[in-house]
């Protein structure tokens, strides 16, 4: 309307052509929502069916009644008389897919590494920004220059070298390398760069504080916006890492929950698709749950991550 | 006016602190990452399997680039290798290209000042969740919805929809490249819109202005104003993602049937991995996988030039040429007029 007043009568309707335009994005964008959630909306659906309901019939939108089967199933926990079969398969899911066990084991390692990760990072990034020294400036270089370095590319020797110091199924060679995080650095280096005054490293010392002291009583209480985006993104990346995992936890008893998911997507017989959806859905729903609650952090943080100056 | 205070904190050298600080990093990424890189690059010189110990010289190389190999089934070797980096290379490009324009497409939408979209917020937010899901999870959850036969749900709908055969999605050769590029755009547009948005906020708003009271078309504006000034960032995103590309691992290796993994989506870090992780040291090819992971390491280390070089900051440079120039000029001054420094 003040388009209007301001402008008279446009010829060419202004309005209805910018009303268009945002009713075709506005379809776009709802059949690519529906392409992210109906694939989840689904898996969640089939796990509440039975082996023979999707069988007969695998192509169901609604909620049916055999969660709680599906999950005795999973649990190895069924009621008394039931088949040779039913109990093999029983059998077959809970060696592979022990949920609680998985999720222990997945936390354990996420957690340790998350807090190793924005820890040390701080720890570096303050090192470096804070103090002069000879090697500040080729420190830093050297850390921007291997930030892109695949796992791929080491991981041969990385196994062979914890065969030789005997670290297979241990989660040391899965958490303590989280201490060395180039990227995290990076982007800590440029967030104090941008936003922690060096003025007051001064004058904690002028109070007699030590060097320490400093970084953990001011430094990291003031660098709490950017630990908080990189501890999610480490976690998650950690809780996600199958590769590396795969690798070094060869007993059952440390599979995490992406190991487990791999162990049951290679079942080839005794399948229960019901249960396969069961499984699938424990892995992923944790941390979509997760994601929803922090989900304004975790959309600000790959924002700022990608902007290069 | 500096203090007494000031002055004498000022003389002291902090300089060990900041050896300190940055020591543990170091230490772990020297232990954990440097050696094993180190050892890596020794392995590919030696032999594979039972011969693990023997130093072969670049024989490892010759036999996953030209099939010239005094080992059995050294022809076999090469074309597995070079299947997997063409598989790497089709996967990556089939994922990236869709990727890219549907990314930059939504992001110039987004950020379309004009543009009146309800919900922006929860849009980003289920787009970017893909990404977030593990990927081993999105290959057991495409696994289970697009199996081949008619008990799957995809191919159980369109079957009632009238089509008369199943799509074999996951044993067909094309069908299931197909399907990881989608899943690979599926798990990646989110990332992609949201980095190219932040860029596309970082450009001089008032120059769209401009542009607007020029009487450029939204088209014109994204080809003169937004797509050169995105740059750097799409210089950046475009790097990042092959270098991710050549890790391209989860979801090649897991999207299959049964125990193994399918031959049709082997990628060069499936390669790898599936070399030296057969079973014991007798049984595993450490020597291939350690050549094959130094020539990912090389390219990877011209990839990162290329980025490093597009990126630098242009003005620092030139400052400093200019600088140095000038204290050239001033030193020829001062030896002319005979004066020593």
């Amino acid at each position: 309307m003040s388009l209007k007043k301001e402008y008279g009568q446009p010829k060419d309707n202004y309005h209805a052509r910018i009303m268009a335009k945002s009713a075709g994005i506005f379809i776009v964008c709802v059949i690519l929502t529906l392409l992210c959630l109906v694939p989840i909306y689904i898996l969640i659906v089939d796990s509440t069916h039975a082996h023979m309901d999707l069988a007969q019939n695998p192509s169901r939108f609604w909620f049916g009644k055999s969660l709680g089967d599906n999950f005795r199933t999973l649990m190895n926990d069924l009621p008394e008389g039931a088949g040779k079969s039913a109990k093999r398969v029983a059998a077959q899911y809970h060696s592979a897919f022990n949920v609680g066990q998985g999720y222990l084991n997945s936390l354990i390692i996420a957690g340790c590494s998350t807090i190793l990760t924005v820890f040390f990072s701080a720890l570096t990034a303050y090192g470096l920004v804070v103090y002069e020294f000879k090697l500040n400036s080729a420190a830093y270089t050297f850390i921007i220059g291997v930030m892109m370095i695949p796992v791929q590319v080491s991981s041969a020797g990385f196994v062979r070298f914890m065969y030789n110091l005997n670290l297979i199924n241990s989660f040391i060679p899965l958490i303590i390398p989280a201490i060395a995080a180039p990227a995290v650095i990076f982007f800590m280096v440029s967030y104090m760069k941008s936003s922690f005054p060096l003025d007051i490293v001064e004058a904690s010392r002028i109070d007699g504080c030590g060097e320490f002291r400093t970084f953990l009583t001011i430094a990291i209480p003031m660098m709490k916006p950017a630990i908080a985006v990189q501890a999610i993104f480490a976690f998650v990346a950690n809780w996600n890492n199958y590769y590396t995992q795969n690798m070094i936890l060869k007993n059952e008893k440390f599979a995490t929950v992406p190991i487990m998911v791999s162990k049951v997507l290679g079942f080839d017989k005794n399948i229960d698709n019901g249960v396969n959806f069961l499984c699938v859905t424990l892995s992923i729903l944790p941390i979509v749950i997760v994601y929803f609650i922090l989900s304004k952090f975790i959309i600000a943080g790959v924002a700022l991550g990608g902007v290069k100056e | 006016m500096a203090s007494a205070a000031q002055r004498r904190i000022k003389a002291i050298s902090y300089a060990k602190y900041g050896y300190m600080f940055i020591a543990p990093f170091f230490l772990v990424y020297c232990f954990f990452q440097i050696w094993p890189l180190i050892y890596t690059f020794i392995l590919s010189f030696k032999g594979n399997q039972s011969a693990y110990n023997d130093f072969v010289g670049m024989e490892n190389y010759t036999t996953i680039l030209f099939g010239k190999g005094t080992a059995a089934g050294a022809v076999a070797t090469q074309q597995e290798f070079l299947k997997a980096l063409g598989n790497t290379f089709i996967l990556w490009f089939g994922n990236f290209i869709p990727q890219i324009l549907l990314s930059l497409l939504l992001a110039v939408w987004f950020t379309d000042a004009k543009v009146k979209l309800p919900g922006k917020g929860f849009f980003k937010v289920v787009m970017y969740m893909p990404n977030i899901i593990t990927a081993a999870s999105v290959a057991a959850l495409y696994v289970n919805l697009f199996g081949d036969s008619k008990y799957y749900f995809i191919n159980a709908t369109l079957m009632k929809l009238g089509m008369a055969e199943p799509i074999p999605f996951i044993a067909g050769p094309v069908a299931s490249k197909i399907m990881v590029m989608y899943i690979q755009t599926w798990l990646w547009f989110g990332n992609t819109m949201i980095m190219l948005m932040s860029g596309i906020m970082g450009i001089n708003p008032s120059l769209f202005e401009a542009a607007d009271i020029d009487g450029a078309n939204s088209t014109q504006q994204f080809f003169k104003i937004t797509l050169p000034l995105l740059q750097p960032i799409m210089v950046y995103t475009l790097v990042t993602s092959m270098i991710g590309g050549l890790q391209m691992f989860d979801l090649p290796y897991l999207y299959h049937n049964g125990a193994n993994f399918s031959r049709n989506l082997e990628t060069v870090a499936v390669y790898i991995y599936y070399s030296f992780n057969k079973g014991t040291v007798e049984q595993a090819s450490y020597g291939y996988a350690g050549a094959a992971s130094i020539i990912i390491f090389i390219i990877t280390a011209i990839l990162g030039s290329i980025t490093f070089y597009m990126n630098r900051d242009k003005d620092a440079i030139a400052k400093k040429k200019q600088r140095k120039k000038a204290e050239k000029q001033y030193k020829a001054k001062m030896k002319q007029g005979g004066l020593s420094l």
